[in-house]
């Protein structure tokens, strides 16, 4: 097998429900059936379902936080240089009914406001995002998960968070949320390869001309898994070929994957076959990030 | 008093816009004098805080009442604590018109 330690592959699909957690923690099986030490981190911060597959145990649990502002309006001269420096629009600010309030749901954190009151009006609190748990799994690996709390605004922070909890020593599988906004771009950031999940369906191809597009601009590795295959038509595979875009393996449309996979099952772990094609997989993505860094 | 209603258009026979922060216009309408003033709504397309942004505009005329389809859930509390009452109508086809009125019996 070919020098693989501390690479980050992310597991990425525009559209949702592609398959994106079904190559991830079968990748992950197979890597971990071998002996071999892999990390799966579950980025997919607003509904994560890997740890569904596995006998966990739980390691730790902590507390993603953030800084937010509080107004202490006895030392508030309403000068506005706080809601002027925000730039989330979180602190409301009336100067002519002497109004001013921090709208904690749009708060990034980023501490901007503190700088600009001279006056010492404001102050900070811990407001709680998500948790990021740690999972020793039966297989000898570890299930790192990042959840959001229900009502806060955007997971990005617990999904750095989760990824940071990370060891860089071993290789690590990030399975992504899916879309093309912050939450995916984040997941893809700290990526040595990205693997892209489509179906071979309008929207699939839809979703994933986005994706490319996207990740051709953060200069970023990638192939494309089509899952489902035989399902729809060719228009994806038409436009893999025409963008030049590796095709790293195709999964077909069968009710026994679907049926295995909805009961919880790992398909690696019962078929030997597909263990054998999730390593070559592996084997694929170490030999195209290699000739890609070789190339540079 | 003075009413704000969230309008789809700049003329009375347009109908109510069914969001607040992210409407097209914001009709200010004077109980006393009658009259209405059409303001198209600057934060119509903002990226995130156009709640917020439609409040201060609200605010800064001094209405007392908003007429809309619905408020989202970051601005109730500052309409609360500005004692601005919220006012939702549940009937996209509705015309300004016909909710001024509405305001006047």
């Amino acid at each position: 097998m070919l020098k693989a330690s501390g690479i980050k592959i992310t597991i990425a699909s525009g559209k949702g429900g592609t398959g994106k957690t079904f190559v991830a923690t079968n990748l992950f099986q197979s890597l971990s059936m071998e002996r071999i030490p892999v990390t799966l981190v579950d980025c997919d911060a607003e509904t994560p379902n890997a740890k569904l597959f596995f006998k966990s145990k739980k390691e730790s649990t902590r507390e993603v936080t953030q800084k937010v502002p509080v107004i202490d309006e006895s030392h508030c001269t309403y000068c506005g240089k706080c809601h002027e420096y925000c730039n989330y629009h979180a602190i409301f600010f009336l100067p002519q009914s002497q109004m001013i309030k921090v709208i904690e749901e749009l708060c990034h954190g980023c501490g901007a406001c503190l700088v600009a009151c001279k006056y010492g009006a404001i102050l900070e609190k811990d407001s709680e995002l998500g948790t990021i748990t740690r999972y020793s799994l039966t297989n000898h690996n570890t299930l790192i998960e990042s959840r959001m709390h229900t009502g806060v605004y955007s997971p990005v922070q617990v999904i750095k968070k989760g990824i940071k909890e990370a060891t860089d020593q071993i290789i690590t599988i990030l399975d992504a949320p899916p879309g093309t906004s912050c939450p995916f771009i984040h997941t893809v950031l700290k990526a040595d390869y990205v693997v892209l999940v489509t179906e071979p369906t309008p929207f699939g191809l839809s979703n994933l001309k986005q994706t490319v597009d996207t990740l051709r601009l953060m200069e970023k590795s990638f192939g494309v898994i089509i899952n489902r295959a035989g399902l729809g038509n060719d228009e994806v595979y038409n436009y893999i070929k025409q963008e030049n875009i590796k095709l790293l393996l195709e999964i077909p449309f069968q009710r026994e994957i679907a049926s295995t996979y909805s009961r919880g099952t790992l398909l690696t772990e019962i078929e030997p076959e597909w263990k054998k094609k999730f390593l070559s997989l592996f084997d694929t993505i170490i030999k195209e990030n290699g000739n890609i860094n070789h190339q540079r | 008093m003075k009413v704000a209603i969230t309008s789809t258009g700049n003329s009375p026979d347009a109908t109510l816009d069914p969001r607040f922060g992210r409407c097209s216009y914001f009709v200010i309408y004077d109980t006393q004098s009658g009259s209405t003033e059409f303001i198209p709504n600057p934060a119509r397309e903002a990226e995130d805080g156009a709640g917020p942004e439609a409040v201060k505009l609200v605010a800064s005329r001094n209405a007392k009442k908003i007429v809309s389809g619905e408020f989202g859930l970051k601005i109730k509390p500052l309409l609360d604590s500005m004692k601005i009452q919220m006012i939702v109508v549940k009937d996209p086809g509705k015309r300004v018109s016909e909710i001024i009125e509405m305001l006047n019996h």
